[in-house]
This record gives C-alpha cells, sequence and structure tokens, in this order.
C-alpha cells in the first residue's frame, strides 16, 4: 500500500485534480473564483514561508509587498496603458527592487527588532496608499484593472482561465521553492535559521544570503498582488492591512511553517473554512485565534509537519518490531 | 507663540498615554523577552470596562477605571499562565506569533461584545481652564497628572520593594536571579499584571479625548512599540523620554507639517532611527 501512496504519486494526483477541478464545477464561477483567490494566496505564503520558514526572519510587511504588486499592476495598466503582461513583469521587478532596498536595511536589525520594524514599514505602506490620493486612488481604491490580455488564441475572460492561468503560476512558484529549498541555497537558509552565529562561523555570508532569500520571499507576494489585482480587478488600502500578513501568517503557521506543503495545505484550508463562515465574517477570530495560539503551542511544525512527526513516529516503531534483538541506536532525524 | 504653547501641552498629553503603554510593554519585554503584540488587545479591553462599568452601574469614572484596572491585570495573568509560559522554551517566532493570535481574537471578542460603534465615554473632567492663553480642558490635566503619579509610584515600588526588585533582578540576569530563589512564576505573573494595569490606565484616560471602539488598541500599539525602541527595550526611564519625545513631535508635526500625514511622522522617525542605529537609540551593550 505504500508504494501506491508515496510522494510522487500523491503530487500526480493533486495536480490531476488541479487540473480536473473546473471541469466538475464549469457552471460555478464562484467556486472557482474562491479557488483561484486561494492559489493566489498560496503563491504569497509560499514567499513567506521561504523568509520566515526557512531562514528564520519574521517579516511582518509581506502584505506590504503584495500590495506593491497589486498596485503596480493596477497603475500600470489603468493609468499607464500598459499590456497586462509587460505590467505583471514590472510589478515583480518593482517589488523585488523595493525589497531589495527595504531588505538591505531592515536585515540589520535581528530578531524582534526585525518583525517590529518590519511590522511598522508595512503598515507605512498601508498609510501612504491611503493618502497618496493622486497614484492610488486613496481609501476609494483603484477599479477597473483590465483582465489579462490574450496570448495568441487564448483568452483570459472566463473564471475557468483565470484559474488555469493562477494555477500555472502556483504550480511554478511551488516548483521554484521546492527548488530552492533543496539546493545548496536552502540548505545555506536553514543553517542561518538554526544558528546564524554558527552559520557565520562555517563562512557563510548570512548578511548576502539573508537579503537574497528576502527579495525572493517578496518577489512571490509581488507575484500574487499582481495576480490578485487582474482577478478582482478592484483593489483598495485594505489589501497591504496588517489583518492581511496576520491572515498569511495563520494560513502558514496553521498549514506548517517551515515545510513545503505547509502553505498550500494551511491556505486551501481556510479559504475553504472562512467561505463557510462566512455569515459571521466579523467574528471568524473568535475561533482563528485560538486556534493559532493553540496550534503554536501544541503543534508549533503546523498540521502537515505533525503529520510527518506521526508518520516518522509510526515508522520507528515498526522499524523497532523488526530489530527488536538489536540494540537500538538514538538516530536524530536531521531532514526538515 | 500661543501656537506652540498650546501644541506642546497636547503633545505632553499625548506622550504621556503613550509612556504609560509603553512602559508596559518594555516591562515585558525586559523580563521575558517577548515583545508583546497582545498588548494593545489589553489598552482595548481596559477602554471597554471602563466605559462599561460607568454605563452599566453608573459608578464614578475613578471607580471605573479601578475596576477596569483589576480586570485587564486579570487578564494579563492569564495570559502570561495559558499563553506565553507554555511557549517560554520556544522559538522567539512563536511568542509573537501566539500575540498575534491574542489580538485577532479579542478584536473579534469586542465587536462581538459591544458592537463596532464608536462610543463617547463622559469624563466628571470635561470643564475648560485657560492659563495664559492656553486652553485645557481639565481631562488633559488629569492625563498628565495621572501619568506622572503612575510612573513615580511604579519607580518607588521597583526600587523600593521586594518584589519590585526582584522584578528588577530577573531583567538584569534570569539566570543569576533563578540562583538566589526568586520564583520565575510569579515574577512573570506580576510583570504582566502591571503591563495590564497600566495599559486599562492609559486606555481610560485617553478615552473620554479619543472615543472608544474596536481598532481603538492598532495604532496605540504600533506608536508604543516605537517607544519602546527609540527608548531600548526593556529601558523604563528610556520609555518616559522616547514616549514624551513622540508625543511632542507628532503634536508639533501635525501643526507645522501635515494633519493628515500625522500618523506616519511618528512612524517615519522609527524607520529612519532604526536605519541609523539598528538596536535603538539608547541601547545599551550587546544583548
Amino acid at each position: 500500500m505504500g508504494k501506491i501512496f508515496n510522494q510522487r504519486n500523491i503530487i500526480i494526483l493533486l495536480i490531476l485534480f488541479a487540473l480536473v477541478f473546473p471541469l466538475i464545477y464549469a457552471d460555478n464561477r464562484y467556486v472557482l473564483h474562491v479557488m483561484t483567490i486561494g492559489f493566489i494566496f498560496t503563491i504569497s505564503v509560499y514567499g513567506m514561508n521561504i523568509l520566515a520558514g526557512y531562514t528564520g526572519q519574521l517579516s511582518l510587511a509581506h502584505a506590504g509587498f503584495f500590495a506593491i504588486g497589486a498596485y503596480s499592476v493596477g497603475i500600470l495598466t489603468t493609468q499607464g496603458g500598459l499590456n497586462f503582461w509587460l505590467a505583471l513583469l514590472l510589478a515583480v521587478l518593482i517589488t523585488c527592487a523595493t525589497g531589495f532596498v527595504l531588505g538591505l536595511i531592515a536585515l540589520r536589525t535581528k530578531t524582534h527588532f526585525f518583525a517590529i520594524y518590519t511590522l511598522i514599514v508595512g503598515y507605512l505602506i498601508y498609510l501612504l496608499i491611503d493618502k497618496w490620493d493622486g497614484l492610488t486612488g486613496g481609501i476609494r481604491g483603484l477599479i477597473g484593472i483590465p483582465i489579462p490580455d490574450p496570448i495568441g488564441p487564448i483568452t483570459f475572460e472566463s473564471a475557468t482561465s483565470m484559474y488555469y492561468l493562477v494555477l500555472f503560476f502556483l504550480l511554478l512558484a511551488i516548483f521554484v521553492a521546492v527548488r530552492i529549498v533543496h539546493s545548496l541555497t536552502g540548505r545555506t537558509y536553514i543553517a542561518i535559521r538554526n544558528s546564524e552565529d554558527l552559520a557565520q562561523t562555517l563562512g557563510i555570508n548570512t548578511t548576502m544570503n539573508k537579503l537574497v532569500s528576502f527579495v525572493i520571499s517578496v518577489a512571490f507576494a509581488g507575484l500574487a498582488g499582481g495576480l490578485y489585482a487582474a482577478l478582482t480587478r478592484f483593489i483598495g488600502p485594505d489589501v497591504a492591512s496588517t489583518h492581511m500578513v496576520f491572515n498569511f501568517l495563520m494560513y502558514l503557521i496553521v498549514g506548517g511553517i517551515g515545510t513545503l506543503s505547509g502553505p498550500l495545505v494551511g491556505t486551501m484550508l481556510f479559504i475553504w473554512f472562512e467561505q463557510f463562515l462566512k455569515s459571521y465574517q466579523e467574528y471568524h477570530m473568535l475561533i482563528f485565534g485560538p486556534i493559532l495560539v493553540f496550534m503554536v503551542i501544541f503543534f508549533p511544525s503546523g498540521i502537515t509537519g505533525g503529520f510527518y512527526k506521526l508518520k516518522m513516529k509510526f515508522q520507528s516503531a515498526k522499524n523497532q518490531k523488526n530489530v527488536r534483538h538489536i540494540k537500538s541506536i538514538p538516530v536524530k532525524s536531521t531532514k526538515e | 507663540m500661543d501656537l506652540f504653547l498650546q501644541q506642546f501641552f497636547n503633545g505632553l498629553t499625548l506622550g504621556s498615554v503613550y509612556t504609560l503603554v509603553a512602559i508596559g510593554l518594555t516591562l515585558v519585554f525586559g523580563i521575558l523577552h517577548i515583545p508583546n503584540f497582545a498588548h494593545g488587545a489589553l489598552y482595548l479591553i481596559g477602554g471597554y470596562v471602563t466605559l462599561m462599568v460607568m454605563k452599566g452601574t453608573g459608578a464614578h469614572y475613578f471607580v471605573a477605571i479601578f475596576a477596569s484596572i483589576i480586570v485587564v491585570a486579570l487578564l494579563g495573568i492569564l495570559m502570561e499562565r495559558l499563553v506565553f509560559n507554555p511557549l517560554r522554551n520556544s522559538p522567539p517566532i512563536h511568542d509573537k506569533i501566539a500575540a498575534i493570535g491574542l489580538v485577532l481574537f479579542f478584536e473579534a471578542l469586542v465587536q462581538l461584545v459591544w458592537g463596532t460603534e464608536y462610543l463617547r465615554m463622559f469624563s466628571p473632567f470635561d470643564n475648560n481652564i485657560s492659563v495664559a492663553g492656553v486652553l485645557m480642558t481639565s481631562q488633559r490635566i488629569l492625563v498628565i497628572v495621572v501619568a506622572f503619579v503612575v510612573v513615580v509610584l511604579l519607580t518607588l515600588f521597583l526600587k523600593k520593594t521586594m518584589m519590585g526588585a526582584s522584578i528588577i533582578a530577573m531583567a538584569q540576569n534570569r539566570e543569576g536571579a533563578f540562583l538566589v530563589g526568586i520564583n520565575a512564576n510569579a515574577v512573570a505573573m506580576m510583570t504582566f499584571a502591571i503591563s495590564g494595569a497600566l495599559a486599562a490606565i492609559a486606555a481610560s484616560l485617553a478615552a473620554p479625548i479619543n472615543l472608544v471602539f474596536p481598532s481603538m488598541g492598532h495604532l496605540v500599539i504600533l506608536k508604543a512599540f516605537v517607544v519602546v525602541i527609540i527608548g531600548g527595550m526593556g529601558s523604563i526611564p528610556g520609555a518616559i523620554v522616547a514616549g514624551l519625545i513622540l508625543g511632542m513631535t507628532e503634536s508639533m508635526g501635525a501643526t507645522y507639517i501635515s494633519n493628515d500625514y500625522k500618523d506616519m511622522i511618528a512612524f517615519l522617525l522609527l524607520v529612519v532611527i532604526m536605519t541609523i542605529r539598528p538596536k535603538g537609540l539608547f541601547a545599551k551593550g550587546v544583548h
């Protein structure tokens, strides 16, 4: 049984399911829309995971960068009259450039200071969007962001086509995240997370690596923001609010911080959970707040992390039964 | 000149409120090394409890504040016991996330119980006094006086009593404090209680000027963080000085620069300071 449900098959099944999903709900725009929004947030949460989960730096300015991506696309397409694809590319570049400059300054601060500094920078971005009427439309927001321009024969007018577009970027984002984490760079990030001093002693340039990790993380947020603008076609300053970044954080923690599947699991779970509790929108947090606290205390590695731990326990119990007569050697797992 | 004096006075009021909130934050940070994002929730609940006690029982303003101090102090203790104590050995990122969970919960709770409207708190001190061309409501004078008295009392408590001394001892050297037999749990609970009480006082004092509403803790807590960082995490004198600086800057900035951008001034101030000195202005040595 273990052979059929191995990792590769599960991934193939999930991708197949995601591809077939619009065929099942072809006439239900609502379900597709929720799914697409979920995918977009997942991309952003993957970005957060690289920085907070692997490099160990909790940046609370993530929603700010999401908003920079969204507003870049919004402003470039509505006021600049640019082609969507060019605008999206520019949006990611703008977000990266802002992230680079901010990271250069912010990463000089450590742990708590970094979290507070980024929280306040995120709030500054929100205030800036809210007050800068001329460029961002202030509190009224940006209206009438066009849908993505067609590529050859492919148009993006229907909910289904937007779904596939976002799915493409989601798969791309996950692929990039997996490649990064399994590369030497990823190992370097984990080393920095586990002990910055030790990493430095090993000859790792921590400043440089943290900065690159910050820019990568921010690029994910910018991409997600750009897609969000094209999907909802209206954006207000709320996309930069602290509530947005707290939501991202909640998806990440519940899904599993520092795991590769965590962002996907957490985000999709919460997106649908929120839909079921839609009529109690203001009171969501009465349940979610305590869940967050509970998870951090009892399951700090989230749903996926908890699952892996259980699986490992089960396996080691099985192994021990088989080799009962051999003196047990404590094996510490170093795999993340 | 009159305008300047008026703004100076307003800045003093504002600074007093920031100072009270920031001292609570800095105390908790000094001892437990937690940046308590949930401090804003304590402030929020402090404001609401005072208002509701006044409305519900018709109690005097001061009685209501006293009730609020007790409720929020107990809430602080509860927070420490249920959330931060179990997390004391986790990586620092977890405390922050738990605190954020608490904020989200309390904000929703307040909305559920007391609604989302902006409520007015009537204080018995609403008459105006004019001194040398500066118009002051007596509520604003009360804010400054009470803040001053509270800070003096707190300093005396920390310097002159055994309990206070053990709080300082733990802030200075955790292991050393354990070695001489200081009860870490008692100190932690005490610190949270004081921190909650200060938040309740600050909220109750500011509420008649600023109204009571579910997101009232938001801006205040962010600014308190600005104060704590400028003043150096864990430093009480730093928090007092920085609180007053921030109050003045904001008050003057609103008059002489732009009222629209007055909230931004505080945050820009912090960004500039952190850019130049990543550990805050008055931070001492290595941590």
